[in-house]
């Protein structure tokens, strides 16, 4: 088993998953476990299929072929609603605001939906997700008037607020200067140390570095290493995938 | 704004403005079961029109304002409502029953379509709505009893035409109480946010835990219910459907199409405003014949295209007023005063908690 947080505990376990459209194959038997608490990050060029794969993880895609199974439960035949309320949050790499709600709303919907909260609890959910994200102060903005950066932000208090286990993160640092990215980095941190297991997608590979204590790279759906974080940025396959050289 | 400090912030839902709108309401609702005792039949009738029209632009926005589901096929609960009057008078129920236990039926049948009217999305949902609603029209005109394609009246009827109307006074006002009592309190609930969201992005909807099937279903099949309530109004009223074409018929979604949008989609208040403005349109202006409907269809153009938002979301916008509070407003908690701050020179440096309490006080209710 790769990586060395954990448990030891299977949290989600990705098993020889594929995911074609038509004649397009995204993803090749992908097989991934993750242990509870790990914080995984995943690499690779534009088009491996690392947003897919999150997809297929959620349920927002339905996987072609392989099994996902989570919390020793097989949920590859339920929907993204269902393994949200099982406790999968999830960010989307082009952000998708609820427009006409406020920024609040937009997290109280996650608290009620997802964490299955009522009345106050479900409010004060609502409200730690909008501190978390460091979006108190514009709690009542309706989140269709939110700058991009807005947005990124809004995403990631909309899955904490579904009081997630497993949190999937789909580039959430792009386009965030330093200091932004700083302060996303220390959020993301204390949710890893407060025990949510953690699958994060990025191409700003300081901040993935800063948090994750394992690293995959995809590259053309299929994992072409996993291991500790320096080794993996450092191998040989990596380095074929992002300067040339094929495969 | 105040500023929202992290521990010291609430979440206002407007109580106090419920509170204040469920008494007003209910003196309203009051004074309007009361108007047949002071007005002539000959006036109130005219309001039967106007709140089954009301029910019918309120059940649409719920619907596509509310949920996302732009439907043109109303007018099949619309119809069915209709004769569902028939099939339970000639059971042997009264005919202001027959009404209420058809618009329960017809909420079952609205419960089975909407399995295929949900396998299509956006223009495709709203043509296949307005299919289903042909092919129950093709259907009912198939049974003679119904008066096959000519209509039929209402067989056994109150005799009185004054205490006709007292009942179908009340039992229309009492559909459109219903409809929005239910509504606000459905949108105030978590299902009013969950509404929302699928509306605004159904995949994102699914991502953070909404039963989008579920939810869709239950507005598909109020929205249904109030429809057929509205159907069986119309049919009591004109004792009897004239023709099946005219009840089953698509103008019925145009109109509510024009009333939700004249006065404001996504809001509670607009539909109702809507139905006003084309409750006097259709008062004033319907003898103008042809003339009448390029009013009507200059009047929504005019009003998409200036005041997008309706006339109550242009109100809203510019004034912030609320009848019907749906939305949560996050404010800060109030503190307890602090001498120095409640002193009325502005102190050199004010902190962020004393501003704080000043917007409470002024948000609040």
């Amino acid at each position: 088993m790769p990586g060395t947080v954990g448990t030891g505990e299977v949290l989600l376990e990705v098993d020889s998953v594929a995911k074609s459209y038509g004649a397009l194959d995204v993803l090749t038997a992908v097989d991934l476990s993750v242990p509870t608490g790990q914080a995984l990050g995943i690499v690779g060029p534009n088009g491996a299929g690392k947003s897919t794969l999150l997809s297929v993880i959620n349920g927002t895609e339905r996987a072609s072929a392989g099994t996902v199974r989570f919390a020793g439960r097989d949920v590859t035949g339920l929907r993204a609603d269902a393994r949200a309320r099982a406790g999968m949050g999830r960010t989307f790499q082009i952000p998708r605001p609820f427009t006409h709600l406020t920024v609040f709303e937009n997290a109280l919907a996650g608290a009620t939906a997802g964490a299955g909260l009522h009345g106050r609890a479900a409010d004060d959910r609502a409200l730690e997700a909008l501190v978390m994200a460091d979006m108190l102060d514009v709690a009542n903005t309706p989140a269709g008037a939110l700058p991009l950066l807005g947005r990124k932000r809004l995403e990631l208090a909309r899955a904490l607020a579904t009081d997630p286990r497993l949190l999937l993160l789909d580039e959430i640092a792009g386009g965030l200067t330093e200091a932004e990215c700083d302060s996303l980095v220390e959020t993301i941190r204390s949710l890893h140390a407060g025990g949510v297991t953690i699958i994060w997608i990025e191409h700003v590979v300081r901040a993935l570095l800063a948090v994750v204590e394992r690293l995959v790279c995809l590259a053309s759906g299929v994992i072409v290493a996993d291991g500790e974080p320096d080794a993996v940025m450092r191998s040989d396959e990596v380095r074929a995938v992002y300067l040339g050289g094929g495969l | 704004m105040a500023d929202l400090v992290p521990g010291a912030v609430r979440v206002d839902r407007l109580r106090r403005r419920m509170i204040t709108v469920q008494i007003i309401g209910a003196g309203v609702i009051l004074l309007l079961a009361m108007a047949p005792y002071v007005f002539e039949p000959s006036v109130t009738s005219q309001w039967i029109k106007l709140f089954y029209l009301i029910t019918l632009a309120t059940s649409w926005n719920l619907l596509a304002g509310f949920a996302g589901m732009v439907s043109v096929g109303q007018q099949a609960y619309i119809g069915l409502g209709a004769y569902g009057v028939f099939v339970f008078n000639d059971l042997g129920l009264d005919p202001y029953t027959s009404a209420l236990v058809a618009s329960v039926v017809i909420g079952a049948v609205a419960f089975g379509l909407s399995f295929i009217a949900f396998r299509l999305r956006g223009g495709y949902f709203a043509i296949g709505t307005w299919v289903i609603a042909e092919a129950v029209r093709q259907i009912v005109i198939r049974f003679d009893s119904l008066g096959a394609g000519r209509g039929r009246g209402i067989e056994d009827y109150t005799a009185d035409p004054v205490l006709r109307n007292l009942f179908t006074y009340w039992l229309a006002l009492g559909i459109l109480v219903a409809t929005l009592i239910g509504s606000l309190f459905l949108l105030r609930s978590r299902m009013g946010v969950a509404l929302q969201s699928i509306r605004d992005n159904e995949v994102a909807a699914r991502a953070v835990g909404v039963d989008v099937t579920r939810a869709k279903r239950i507005v598909f099949v109020l929205a249904a219910v109030m429809a057929a309530l509205a159907g069986s109004v119309i049919c009591l009223q004109q004792i009897g459907v004239q023709s099946p074409s005219q009840i089953f018929s698509v103008s019925f979604s145009a109109f509510m199409v024009f009333m939700v949008l004249i006065g404001g989609i996504g809001t509670l208040e607009g539909p109702i405003i809507g139905a006003v403005v084309y409750y006097v349109m259709d008062l004033y202006f319907s003898q103008m014949g042809l003339w009448y409907l390029v009013v009507l269809g200059c009047l929504a153009i005019v009003v998409t295209l200036f005041l997008p938002r309706g006339l109550w979301g242009e109100l809203r916008a510019r004034f912030d007023i609320t009848l019907f509070p749906v939305g949560h407003r996050v404010v800060a908690l109030p503190r307890p005063a602090e001498p120095d701050a409640s002193a009325s020179a502005p102190a050199p440096r004010t902190s962020p908690r004393t501003d704080a309490t000043a917007t409470t006080a002024s948000t609040e209710g």
